[in-house]
């Protein structure tokens, strides 16, 4: 999202479930130095609450032995991690040139006008949140849009509104 | 004019289960690759002409040949995954429709170059092919082909699947190795060269998924059998991507040497609605742009490309048609490559944003010739004067588009002039 430059606070404690407590002890020895857990961390975190807290990054300094001003600075290197909270659907368009040959402008257009979101922004409800992506690797089905992760290939303005339908 | 090697398995059902791969090839060259001297691997690589196929297509065995002999530290091979090129999507298909194929070729290349380790370094907008690789993998290990012994033969091989989150830049080898070490994605200055100092300070190769998933097949059938496609300098087979403006768009295995027309006349359908054919960037969106002229005699192979001046690059090919606006594409191909850029050297990450800013001005209808000229300088004053080919990869197009539609630049310009 657009504004990485700051952590947010829940103002509770951050932890890890048991599951990713397992993964974490599974994972970190594959690699000789501890530092190469803090990707693979973030990924965790993200998926467990939604976002990275700033509790999150200080667990996970933390956990790994390192400093939290490290943990941050890969979280705010690396764009896939939310520093804010998405909505419930986090909506990727992609903006790149064989998604922008065949039309994804359209479905922005339709987003800002429409849904009334710029990419940056998120629903006054909660619902959606617009991210416009770099090439999503997917050039060959392009139009793309990835949902909460999830690919959407050979859109069109009709089918991304058909999609958009079935999130609620 | 498709040819099925690496594809082989790609329209067999459930062929990315370890069971249904099996029984159609996987692993089989396992038993006659321990029965090898590692030497002779490399050896058979190199006869076969395989050439890096992430996009600067040097030679795979040569390289594994620059690892320094008789050393103390562990070698690595890092498998790189990022696929973040624009336009380029074949990768994809092998994480997905038949991984054990890589993990083969894993094994084929870390046998030959004494690995121990491995690392799959895949894209973090990868969703469901790092949960469909991650399977592959888990599999491998239950099944006895990953882990302290390879099939029963005393060889120890991990494998771990790493997971990157959004960095075009991470496709670049050392910045790749830096993303392994959990530090941020910046390039570093060559030399030391990674065969010699790579990951963690060791020596390392790094060769792409579609290189390592050539090998088994190259063991199983032969340096010769995989000679027989493809031209003398450039040999074998190559996963295109066809995307833009034709009818079919898509991934096709081919032979190299095909002319490039013809392909995307008899392959992907032609260009699309019946239009006229504007340009085509032919190896990903870093590759200079052929205009139709071009594009009439060259071949896709890397010697044709070249004399053409533009790259083979990763064999992802975009059809432009005649309504295609010229400076709008320029415009989005600058802002990727300045968001991408990792912000490590100044002329990069200073002067691709200015050339955006200059393109969004002559767009506005506020720019002249001069600011033509000036994106022109721009190009030369950034291009090779930073640590990694980023910058480059945006300004050899860039300089493409200028110099060969310069008409529709001048165009914008001019509307201010009236």
């Amino acid at each position: 999202m657009s504004d990485r430059s700051q952590l947010i606070s829940t103002g509770k404690p951050f932890a890890f479930d048991a599951e990713r407590d397992a993964e974490f002890e599974r994972l970190v020895v594959r690699y000789p130095i501890r530092e190469s857990m803090i990707m693979p961390a973030l990924w965790m975190a993200q998926e467990q609450a939604g976002w990275i807290s700033a509790e999150a990054i200080e667990y996970i300094a933390d956990r790994i032995g390192t400093f939290p001003a490290k943990v941050f600075e890969l979280a705010t290197f690396y764009t896939m991690y939310h520093l804010k909270p998405t909505g419930r659907y986090h909506i990727c368009v992609c903006r790149t040139l064989s998604c922008w040959l065949r039309g994804k402008q359209e479905i922005v257009d339709y987003l800002a006008d429409e849904i009334g979101i710029k990419p940056g922004q998120m629903t006054e409800d909660g619902r959606f949140s617009l991210e416009e992506v770099e090439c999503l690797g997917h050039c060959g089905t392009a139009p793309v849009v990835q949902v909460n992760g999830e690919f959407h290939e050979e859109m069109d303005l009709a089918k991304f509104k058909a999609l958009l339908a079935t999130l609620t | 004019m498709e040819v099925k090697i690496l594809s082989a398995k790609f329209d067999i059902e459930n062929a990315h289960l370890l069971d249904v791969a099996k029984e159609n090839g996987a692993y089989r060259t396992l038993d006659k690759l321990f029965a090898m001297a590692p030497g002779d691997v490399i050896e058979e690589v190199k006869n076969s002409g395989l050439r890096g196929r992430g996009g600067a297509g040097f030679p795979a065995g040569i390289k594994w040949g620059f690892l320094p002999k008789d050393i103390d530290k562990p070698v690595y091979l890092a498998v790189n995954s990022d696929e973040s090129e624009p336009a380029t999507f074949k990768d994809r298909y092998i994480l997905v429709k038949d991984p054990h194929m890589l993990i083969e070729g894993i094994v084929i290349c870390s046998y030959a170059i004494n690995c121990h380790d491995a690392y799959i370094y895949i894209r973090g907008e990868y969703t469901s092919q790092v949960k469909a690789l991650q399977r592959a993998v888990d599999e491998a290990y239950d099944a006895g082909y990953l882990g302290e012994t390879i099939a029963g033969h005393e060889y120890r091989v991990d494998v771990t699947v790493h997971r990157g989150a959004g960095a075009y830049v991470c496709g670049e080898e050392t910045a790749l190795l830096e993303s392994i070490e959990g530090k941020k994605g910046q390039p570093r200055s060559k030399p030391p060269f990674p065969a010699v100092v790579g990951l963690y300070d060791s020596p390392t190769i790094i060769n792409n998924v579609q290189t390592i998933a050539s090998l088994p097949y190259i063991i199983w059938e032969g340096a010769d059998a995989y000679k027989q496609y493809g031209t003398e300098r450039s040999c074998g087979t190559h996963l295109f991507g066809i995307s833009g403006h034709v009818e079919k768009p898509g991934m096709y295995e081919l032979p190299l040497g095909l002319p490039l027309l013809e392909v995307i006349d008899k392959v992907a359908g032609g260009v699309w609605k019946g239009r006229k054919l504007k340009g085509v960037i032919p190896g990903g969106s870093s590759t200079p742009v052929l205009t139709p002229e071009e594009a009439k005699t060259v071949t896709l192979d890397y010697e044709s490309m070249a004399e053409h001046k533009t790259m083979f690059g990763s064999g992802g090919i975009v059809v432009l048609d005649d309504t295609v606006d010229i400076v709008k594409l320029v415009e989005n191909l600058i802002y990727f490559y300045h968001h991408e850029s990792c912000g490590q050297c100044t002329p990069c990450r200073e002067g691709l944003g200015w050339m955006l800013k200059i393109v969004k001005k002559i767009l506005a209808g506020e720019g002249s010739s001069a600011d033509i000229d000036l994106l022109v300088e721009l190009c030369d004053n950034i291009e090779m004067k930073t640590v990694c080919v980023l910058s480059a990869a945006c300004t050899m197009p860039v300089r493409s588009y200028l110099n060969k539609f310069r008409e529709e630049f001048e165009a914008y310009a001019t509307e201010t002039a009236s």
